[in-house]
This record gives structure tokens, sequence and C-alpha cells, in this order.
């Protein structure tokens, strides 16, 4: 080894090493220490931890709150990436027209995406305010009487879901703007002298070409819906009995409010399987199939 | 002109003006919101509840943002999250910077496996890090401190991975110059790498401050003490207290929260979107 190999080595260890001990404190070994507390009951003041073996895992099985936590949360991710994705690419493909005022439009749309969360969560709790709310302005013409949203376990998941859709659109249409600059002009050139309408063209070649955009959107999308938080902990608490609560809520509430860390920790460790599953889904069928 | 180019040009008007009007609804839709917040804040209380509601109030209510501000310690509040988003964005900056620059231009064997160690910690879910974290804090006496709150956010690996794809397109030219003249890798990065890479550090700034100040669970999990909480927090547990807060109060609230991110969006909103993009497209 020359002094240069061993000088540079040793500067690059230093180099790295504030960012490489921070993800090792903070990001690699809560895994593992995440997967000891799971075998473990433990109310994170006492000094002893008792043993259980598998039991939280037993008994996260058998809670019909976890059940439903998960189902409302799969529910939640589905419909939120459904319908945001479908309405963010129809208005991607409208901004790419570069009618006059796009980039105003595109400003606005985009907006919420940067916009604190926890106030978002405020001012739609006051939207969904069923007396004097603005929501009621629009459903009121319709004949329709507005629910008590957040108070109702029909409703108050669809309200959850509508604000997340409401912050996500300008992010995903963005995305979804790059990947359709992205496509080559002359294919839609070629397609135009061939006497391709609009919608063939969409159906043809943009909606194809942008598969690798719309995987990795549906991907992402899914697992931070997954990972919702703010907005519901603001608007519902979870409530009413459970109809809008989900996994990472429900996960501080056992660690934090009621100091079950072990059992907490079994459900992390159950949410880390399965985004850690989707991601590597991800990689796997986006060499697959994604039409580059 | 033929009939046919006119009629052409009636069906060219004709998507034109469909394309604004979906492209206007939707700016309205997401739009009204803000506007709604920003009104309630106006409003007295009588306005607050009548239906259909008044756009815009008979009289500004200016003082609800007073009566606000004196619900909650809320200029506690401010300094905490300036405070914590913005040492938390100078730490972040700094370690991602010292990172990108290793991968980018310093020999290393294990530099390939190390890169890739670090882009996996991307995928892993910070929520599974809460309790973990927490207990780490705990034994450290780290609750209800800054430190608590920005050191285990600070790892960068977004970051790092942004700067050194900038780094890589630096000439080599340019480094081999700073060799010449005897610069060493720290200066090398410090004179050279960081003040060419201004227009990508500056945009990931802004981006990690607006993240950081909006950012809600980890501070609500780390502090319990009224003051040591940070604006998101504090807005979050003046609604769930005790004493009846009126809407008008609480948008006015919402905005003191809401401000400076606004307003270092409509500042920048071109740059930190086109920087989304572009970081979706090539990343």
């Amino acid at each position: 080894m020359t002094a240069r190999t061993r000088r540079d080595s040793l500067a690059f260890l230093a180099f790295v090493a504030p960012n490489f001990i921070l993800l090792g404190v903070f990001v690699f070994w809560p895994i593992l220490y995440s997967l000891n507390l799971s075998f473990f009951k433990w109310n994170m003041i006492a000094a002893r931890k008792t043993f259980l073996g598998l039991e939280n895992y037993k008994n996260l099985f058998e809670d019909p709150v976890f059940w439903q936590v998960t189902k409302n949360t799969l529910i939640l991710a589905a419909a939120t990436v459904v319908i945001k994705l479908a309405i963010s690419l129809a208005l991607a493909l409208r901004l790419d027209k570069g009618v006059k005022g796009s980039s105003v439009y595109r400003a606005i749309i985009f907006s919420p995406t940067f916009t604190t969360s926890v106030a978002v969560a405020m001012v739609w709790s006051w939207i969904f305010e069923p007396t004097f709310g603005l929501l009621k302005v629009f459903l009121s013409p319709l004949g329709i009487a507005s629910p008590h949203w957040l108070l109702d376990v029909n409703y108050s998941l669809p309200a959850v879901i509508i604000v997340l859709i409401w912050s996500g659109i300008g992010y995903d249409m963005v995305i979804f703007l790059a990947g359709i600059k992205n496509i080559p002009r002359e294919i839609f050139e070629a397609a135009r002298v061939d006497g391709a309408s609009p919608w063939q063209n969409f159906i043809y070649i943009t909606f194809p070409l942008l598969s690798p955009t719309t995987f990795f959107l549906t991907i992402t999308s899914f697992i931070g819906a997954l990972k919702a938080f703010d907005v519901v902990s603001i608007m519902t608490d979870g409530g009413p009995l459970n109809s809008s609560n989900v996994i990472v809520l429900y996960l501080y509430q056992n660690a934090f409010q009621w100091f079950k860390a072990g059992y907490a920790s079994a459900m992390a460790l159950i949410l880390f399987v399965i985004i850690m599953a989707i991601t590597l889904i991800q990689n796997r069928l986006s060499r697959r199939w994604v039409h580059y | 002109m033929d009939a046919s180019t006119i009629r052409r040009g009636a069906g060219m008007a004709a998507r034109k003006a469909f394309t604004h009007a979906v492209l206007a609804a939707a700016s309205l839709v997401i739009g009204l919101p803000f506007l709604w917040m920003i009104t309630t804040a106006l409003k007295s209380p009588a306005e607050v509840a009548q239906f259909p509601p008044i756009w815009w109030p008979s009289v500004l209510r200016w003082d609800n943002f007073s009566k606000a501000w004196s619900l909650a310690p809320f200029g506690r509040f401010y300094l905490n999250s300036v405070i914590t988003a913005s040492s938390g964005v100078i730490l972040e900056v700094m370690i991602g910077a010292l990172s990108a620059f290793a991968f980018a231009r310093i020999k290393f064997k294990y530099s390939g496996f190390l890169f890739m160690v670090m882009l996996a910690a991307m995928m892993i879910p910070g929520q599974v890090a809460l309790i973990p974290n927490y207990v780490v804090l705990k034994s450290l006496k780290w609750i209800n401190t800054y430190q608590g709150i920005v050191v285990p956010h600070v790892s960068s690996v977004f970051g790092a991975f942004l700067m050194r794809q900038y780094f890589l397109t630096i000439p080599a030219s340019l480094y081999d110059a700073a060799e010449m003249d005897g610069l060493g890798h720290f200066r090398t990065l410090t004179r050279i790498a960081l003040p060419l890479a201004r227009p990508v550090v500056g945009t990931l700034v802004l981006y990690l401050f607006i993240s950081k100040w909006n950012s809600y669970l980890w501070p609500l999990i780390v502090t319990n003490k009224q003051n040591m909480r940070t604006l998101p927090v504090g807005l979050a547990i003046v609604r769930s207290a005790e004493y009846a807060i009126g809407p008008e109060h609480l948008m006015a609230a919402s905005l003191f929260v809401l401000v400076p991110v606004l307003a270092v969006y409509v500042a920048a909103q071109k740059q930190l979107i086109e920087g989304i993009a572009a970081g979706a497209v090539k990343g």
C-alpha cells in the first residue's frame, strides 16, 4: 500500500464517518433493537424487561384493532394512490400543452407539497365542519346533506383520503410532467403524420412510455401512504372507534401513550417487513416489465 | 384562409379553452383551502358561524392574530423551530457534502460497497426507529433538548447522493489544478467543489429547511415540555387543549406556522419544483 493510497483511505473514512455513525445509530441499529424489543414486555421506564418470546406477535395477530388498522391503512393507501395518480396524470397531460399561465397553474397545484401537514389538517378539519364548513357550500346545492365527516365511522377514513389526495396531487403531477417531457417529440410527430388522434397518442405512446414514471410513483406513493401519520393524528386521532386509525398512529399510541414498547416494536417490525417486501418487488419488477 | 383551416383553428381554440378550464378548476380546488384559512383568520366569531359563509369579512379582524399569539407561547415555538430547522439544515448539508465528496473524488477500496449501504438506508422507514431512537435519546438525557430534536435526523442520504452526482460532473482538470496548488481534500471540497455546486446546494437547503420546519412526529415524541415544542407540535397542542378555541384563532395560529414556508415557496417555487422533477427523473 503506497503512502498515497493510505492517506486517501484515511481521508475517505474521516469524510464519511459522521454520516455513517449517525446512520448506524439512528437508522440501521434501530431495526435490530426493534426486533429485540419485540420479544419483551417493557414500558420504557422500568429497568427490567420481561421476556415474552413471540407473545407480542401472537397478541398482535389476535388484536382486532390491529387488523382493522391494517385494513384501514391498505384501503387508505390503495385509494389515495389510484385516485391521486389518475388526477395528477390528467393534469400533467394538460400542463404539457404549454398554454399561457401553465407555470402559475403548476405552482398553485404543487403548493400543498411543501405545506405544513399539521396546518393542512387544521384547515381541512374546519372545511369538513358539518354546519359552517366550506365543503357544505359545495354539497348543499347538490342536495347532499353534510355528514359529520370526522365523527362518523363511515366518513372519517374517506375524509383523510381526500386530504392526502389534495396534498399529494401536485408532486405526482410534476413528476409525471417530467416523465412526459422525456418522451422524444419525434414519436408524436410520426404519429401525427399517421393521423393518430390525441386519444390514440395517449393509449399507444404516452401511457406505455410513461410506465417507469407511473410505476415509480405507484410504489413511492403507496409506501408513503403506509406511513401516514400527521393528518390522521390531527384530524381524527384515528377515531371514531378506530375507523380511521392507521398503522403508524396505532404504533405511536401503543408506544408513547400506553407505553407498550414491546408490542409497538412488533408492529414496527411488521411495517418494516411489508415496506421492504414492496421495495424488493419494485426492484425485481422494474427490471422485468417496465418499458424503457 | 379556407374553411378547413378555420375549423382547425376553432378546434384548437376549443382544446385550449378546455385545457385552461381543467387547470383553473384544479388550481381552484387546491387554492381554496388556503383562501378559506386566510378569510377565516380575519373574521369575527359571528361571521365564522354564518352559512352560507361570507368570502370576505366586512371588517378585517387583524386582532385575531394577536389573540391567537397569546393562546400559547408562540414566540418560543418560533424560536425553537428556527433553531432546530436551521441547525439541522447546516449539519445535514455539511455531513452530506463530506460524504458526497468522498464518494465522488477520494479513492477507497470499499467505496462502492459503502455507497450501497448508504443508499439502503433510504429504504428503511423512519417509523421503525421511533422507539429505539427515543430510548437512545433518553439514555443520553436529550429529551426536551434541541440536539434531541435535531441530531437523529441529520444523516444525509438523498443530499449526499445529489451532491455526489454534481461533484462528478465537475471537470477533473479543476480537481487536478487544486491538487497542484497543494489543496487537500477538505479545502478542495470547501473552495472548489461546494462553490461550484451552489445551485444544487441551494435547492437542497430550501428543501431540507421546509421539511424540517414541517416535521411533526419526531418533535412530538422527543419533547414534552411546553417551552421545547416546535411550531407544528405547539399548534396541534393548542387545538387539543381543554379551552375552546374558535376557528378564527385556530386558522390565525395555523398561518403562523405556514407563512414562513409559503414565503420560501413563493420566492423559490421554480427552483424547488424543477429541483424535484430533475431529482426524480435522474434518481
